[in-house]
C-alpha cells in the first residue's frame, strides 16, 4: 500500500469511483478507528475516509491516555455508559492485539479543606456509576502510597482500576483489525459533500467518490462541520477546548506510581499528573477554548504554569528535565453529553463532541453503533473466526524490540526505537503517512533529545516517503 | 535485561566514543591496562566532531589544523592502533553498582562488569520543548547538531531559510555549516543587549550576510505542516512576524546524563552533570566521567528551561579540553587501579 499525496481537484463530482461498501467511517480518529473495527467484525464492508495523511491527526493526538472507569461520569448518560462498555471490552481484547496496560490505580487528591468537602460526593458519584471501589485514603495512607506527593496532601479518594494506556497504539490495533478483517480505509480523502438516495449514499471526496449503504460520521473536531455539509443541517457545534502538556523525563517515572486526579470543577476534570505507558511523568491538559480546530499550539505562560503545578505537586519534579511538550484540542460541544445523533431515515450516524473520554469510550461507541443498526433491522454475518493483528509494543514496562536479536541498530537512543521497528512501520500494513504517523507509531524523536542525534538517520530512512519531508532537499554546496 | 545472553569483564570500559572517551581509552592503553572497550551506540565511533566539518581540530592532540571528520578518523585509528577495542551500536542501558553495564546491542542484550567505568556521554543543545517555547509545533524546527550531521553525514538539509535562535560559539558554527549547506538564515536573534561571546559578531554576521537581532525575543513559532515564521518581540516589547521555513535552537548545552540520571550515582541537579570528586570519581567510586558531561549547562535546575538574560550560556568545552580532561581521568584511573589514587580533597 502507498500513501498517495493530496490532490485537490476542482469539481468534487467529476472523480471516479473510489471504493464502496456497507458502512462508511468519516473520520480516523479513535472513534473512527473503534467504529471500523466493530463493524469490520460484525461482518460489514467498511470503508474509513480520513482527511489526513494518516489516523489520529485530530483530537485523537494529544490526550492523557488514562483507561476511565467511568467512577467521575454524569450519572445515566451515555458517556458513562460508553465508558464502561469501552473499559469492560479493552480488558477483554486488549491482551489479544498487544496492547500494553498499565495498572496504576488514580487518586483524587485533596490539598485544601474545601477539596476535601468535596470527597462525599465524589464517592457517591462512584458508587451511583457503579464504581464499587473506591476508597477513602488518609493523609498518611496516601503519602505511604505515593511519598513524593508534597507533605501538604490531605487525603484521597483511591481509584483503583484507572490505568494508563497508549493512546496511539491502540486506535491503530482497531483500524488494522478492522482492515484485516476485510475493511478499507482512504487517506488524504476529507468528505466535502454527498447525496442520499433514499437507500445508499454517494459521498464526494478529495480523491473519489464512496458509495455506502450507512454513514458514521466519526470527524471529531470537524464532526459539525460534515454533518453541514453532507446532511445539510447539524444539531450541535464544536466549540474546540485546548489542552496543553508538559512532559517531564522517564527520570521522573520513580517519583509516582498513580494518575493524580484534581477535585473536578463544574468546567474541566482539572489538571491530572499521570505516568505515561512510555516512562514518562507528564502533567496537563488546561482547558482553553478556542476558535481553531486545529490549532494546536503551545504557549510559555500555561507550559510554565502547568511546570510549576506538577513541582507544587511533587516537589521532587524540580530535579527532571521537561522532554516534550504538546496540546490535544478536545471536541467539546458545549454539552455535558456526548452528541450521539441518529438519522435512521437518512442511514447517518452522528458521533460528535466526544471529548475528553473518547479514547475509553469508543469501543463503547462502536457498540453503540452496532446497536443503533440492529434496532433499524441491519444485520451483517458476524464474522466467525476473526484476524487479530498483533501491534508492536512501545510501552516501557513490557519487552521492547531492542531486547530481541536482530535489530540493525538503535536510530533514536533516546527512546530505544530500532531500525527493524521502523523499517516494519514504513513498510507493514497501514504505514505511517508522515512523520507525526511514524513518531505515533515508534516513539522516535519523541524522548529528551526531540531528534537532536538520531533526525539525520530518520531523514535518510524516510526519504521520499512523506508529503512532508524531514529534509526539504539535497545540500548544494 | 536479565537474561543477558553472555557475561563478559574488562577493566575499563568506556561509555562514548568521543574526543573525552577515546583520548582516555587511548591513555589507559599506553599505562598497559589490560582490556579498555569503548561502547558506542553510533554506528561509527568519533563523536560530534564527525559532523563539524570546519577546524581547529587536533591542535593540541596532533599539533596540526584539521576538520572535525578527520580529527574523528584520526582519534579513532590511533585508538584501534593502542588495542582499544571499541563496540559500535552498542548502548549501555543501566549502570548499576560496582561497575555492572547493561547492554542493547543488535545480537541481543548483554552485560559487561568493568572494574572502572567511564561515563563520557558528551553534551547536546536543548531542544525547543525544554525551552517551553510557545507556538505551533510543525517541521522545520532543529539544533545545531542536527542540522550539522543531517548535512555532514546525510547531505540533506532541515529548511532553507530558517531564523537562528543564540549567539554561542556553536551558533557561529551553525551559520557556517548553513553556508556550506546553501541555506540561507533570515535572521539570529539574541535576548540579551550583547551577544554570548565577544567576538566582533557584527562582522561574523555580515560575513555570513545574517542580521542580528539584539534584545529580541522569540514569541511564537507559526505554521500548520512546516514552519512559516516566528513572531518576535522587541526591546520595547512590539511583535513583529518574520518569514522563515525553520527555526534553529543554537547552544544552550546539556550534558547528556540520562544514564547517571537513570542510575544509582548522585547527579547535581543544577547542572546536570554526574557529581565527581577531584579525580573526576562518582559517587559510586567504580565510576569516573569526563568531557563535556561535566560541563555545567546554562541554566538553573529551579528556573524553567528557556533562556533569560542573565543566564548566559557557557560555549560547550572544544574537543581539545575533552581530549585533555579524558587522558587525565584516565591517569587517575591507572593510580587507582594499582591502588595508588590517594584522596587529598
Amino acid at each position: 500500500m502507498t500513501i498517495q499525496s493530496h490532490k485537490k481537484y476542482s469539481s468534487d463530482t467529476n472523480l471516479p469511483p473510489l471504493a464502496s461498501g456497507d458502512i462508511a467511517v468519516i473520520g480516523g480518529g479513535v472513534v473512527g478507528c473503534a467504529v471500523a473495527r466493530r463493524m469490520a467484525l460484525e461482518g460489514a464492508s467498511v470503508v474509513l475516509i480520513e482527511k489526513a495523511a494518516d489516523i489520529l491527526d485530530g483530537a485523537s493526538k494529544g490526550n492523557s491516555a488514562i483507561l476511565h472507569t467511568g467512577f467521575d461520569a454524569p450519572v445515566g448518560s451515555l458517556e458513562w455508559e460508553c465508558v464502561q462498555k469501552g473499559y469492560h471490552e479493552y480488558l477483554e481484547i486488549y491482551k489479544g492485539l498487544n496492547l500494553p496496560l498499565l495498572k496504576t490505580g488514580a487518586l483524587v487528591a485533596a490539598w485544601t479543606e474545601e477539596q476535601e468537602a468535596k470527597f462525599t460526593d465524589i464517592l457517591k458519584k462512584g458508587s451511583d456509576n457503579g464504581v464499587e471501589d473506591l476508597r477513602l485514603l488518609s493523609r498518611s495512607e496516601v503519602l505511604g502510597l505515593e511519598p513524593n506527593l508534597a507533605q501538604s496532601i490531605r487525603a484521597a479518594i483511591s481509584i483503583p482500576r484507572e490505568y494508563v494506556m497508549d493512546p496511539w497504539s491502540t486506535p491503530l490495533a482497531y483500524l488494522q483489525q478492522a482492515l484485516q478483517n476485510g475493511g478499507q480505509a482512504f487517506f488524504n480523502a476529507e468528505v466535502t459533500g454527498g447525496e442520499f438516495d433514499g437507500s445508499h449514499w454517494r459521498l464526494n471526496t478529495s480523491r473519489g467518490q464512496i458509495k455506502a449503504r450507512h454513514v458514521v460520521n466519526c470527524a471529531g473536531l470537524y464532526g459539525d462541520i460534515v454533518d453541514q455539509n453532507v446532511l445539510g443541517h447539524s444539531d450541535f457545534m464544536i466549540k474546540p477546548r485546548k489542552g496543553q502538556f508538559v512532559v517531564f523525563d522517564m527520570a521522573a517515572s520513580k517519583l509516582l506510581g498513580s494518575v493524580i486526579l484534581p477535585v473536578p470543577t463544574v468546567r474541566t476534570k482539572g489538571i491530572v499528573l499521570f505516568p505515561t505507558i512510555f516512562g514518562n511523568i507528564a502533567v496537563g491538559p488546561t482547558a482553553e477554548d478556542q476558535e481553531g480546530r486545529d490549532d494546536a499550539t503551545v504557549d510559555t505562560d500555561n507550559l510554565e504554569a502547568l511546570h510549576a503545578q506538577a513541582i507544587e505537586k511533587v516537589p521532587a519534579l524540580a530535579n527532571i528535565p521537561v522532554t516534550a511538550t504538546y496540546a490535544g484540542i478536545r471536541p467539546a460541544s458545549g454539552e455535558r453529553e456526548y452528541q450521539v445523533i441518529d438519522y435512521p431515515d437518512r442511514n447517518w450516524i452522528t458521533l460528535g463532541g466526544i471529548r475528553s473520554t473518547g479514547l475509553t469510550s469508543s469501543l463503547g461507541l462502536a457498540q453503540h453503533v452496532h446497536q443503533l443498526l440492529l434496532q433499524q433491522g441491519i444485520q451483517f454475518e458476524t464474522i466467525a473466526n476473526p484476524v487479530t493483528p498483533q501491534v508492536p509494543n512501545l510501552a516501557e514496562h513490557l519487552p521492547r524490540d531492542y531486547e530481541t536479536p536482530g535489530y540493525g541498530e538503535i536510530v533514536c537512543h533516546c527512546e530505544m526505537v530500532t531500525e527493524r521497528e521502523i523499517k516494519a512501520v514504513l513498510e507493514g500494513p497501514l504505514p505511517a503517512g508522515s512523520l507525526a504517523g511514524l513518531k505515533r507509531r515508534t516513539r522516535a524523536t519523541m524522548g529528551r533529545c526531540q531528534g537532536f542525534y538520531c533526525s539525520a538517520r530518520l531523514a535518510e530512512l524516510t526519504k521520499g516517503m512523506f508529503a512532508e519531508p524531514l529534509g526539504v532537499g539535497d545540500a548544494d554546496d | 535485561m536479565t537474561d543477558a545472553l553472555e557475561l563478559k569483564s574488562c577493566d575499563v570500559a568506556i561509555i562514548g566514543a568521543g574526543p573525552a572517551g577515546l583520548s582516555a581509552a587511548i591513555e589507559l592503553k599506553k599505562a598497559g591496562i589490560a582490556s579498555v572497550v569503548v561502547l558506542e551506540r553510533e554506528s561509527e565511533a568519533g563523536g560530534i566532531p564527525r559532523h563539524c566539518a570546519h577546524p581547529p581540530y587536533g591542535l593540541r592532540e596532533y599539533k596540526w589544523m584539521m576538520t572535525g571528520p578527520s580529527y574523528a578518523k584520526r582519534l579513532v585509528e590511533t585508538a584501534r592502533r593502542s588495542g582499544v577495542h571499541i563496540l559500535l551500536k552498542t548502548t549501555v542501558t543501566m549502570l548499576e553498582p560496582g561497575g555492572s553495564l547493561s547492554i542493547a546491542s543488535p545480537e541481543g542484550p548483554k552485560r559487561l562488569t568493568a572494574k572502572r567505568v567511564l561515563i563520557a556521554t558528551g553534551i547536546r543543545e536543548t531542544p525547543r520543548s525544554a525551552r517551553l517555547v510557545s507556538g505551533a509545533r510543525p517541521m522545520g524546527i532543529s539544533n545545531t547538531g542536527t542540522l550539522q550531521s543531517m548535512f555532514y553525514l546525510k547531505e540533506m538539509i532541515p529548511f532553507r531559510r530558517p531564523v537562528v535562535i543564540g549567539t554561542e560559539i556553536v551558533s557561529f558554527s551553525a551559520l557556517s555549516t548553513c553556508k556550506k549547506a546553501g541555506i540561507q538564515p533570515v535572521a539570529m536573534l539574541e535576548e540579551a543587549q550583547r551577544p554570548s561571546i565577544r567576538w566582533p559578531i557584527h562582522y561574523a554576521a555580515r560575513w555570513f550576510g545574517v542580521p542580528i537581532m539584539l534584545e529580541t525575543r522569540l514569541v511564537n513559532i507559526l505554521g500548520k505542516n512546516r514552519v512559516e515564521g516566528v513572531q518576535i518581540a522587541d526591546k520595547n516589547g512590539d511583535l513583529h512576524k518574520i518569514d522563515c521555513d525553520g527555526v534553529l535552537f543554537t547552544g544552550q548545552f546539556t550534558p547528556e546524563s540520562a544514564l547517571a540520571r537513570m542510575s544509582h550515582l548522585e547527579l547535581n541537579y543544577k547542572t546536570s552533570s554526574p557529581v565527581v570528586d577531584s579525580f573526576n570519581r562518582c559517587s559510586d567510586p567504580t565510576y569516573y566521567a569526563a568531557g563535556n558531561v561535566l560541563q555545567p549547562p546554562d541554566h538553573s535546575a529551579h528556573v524553567p528551561y528557556y533562556y533569560t538574560a542573565d543566564n548566559l550560556p557557557q560555549p560547550v568545552d572544544v574537543a581539545g579540553q575533552c581530549w585533555d580532561e579524558g587522558r587525565i581521568t584516565a591517569q587517575w584511573m591507572v593510580k587507582d587501579l594499582q591502588g595508588k589514587l590517594t584522596v587529598s580533597s
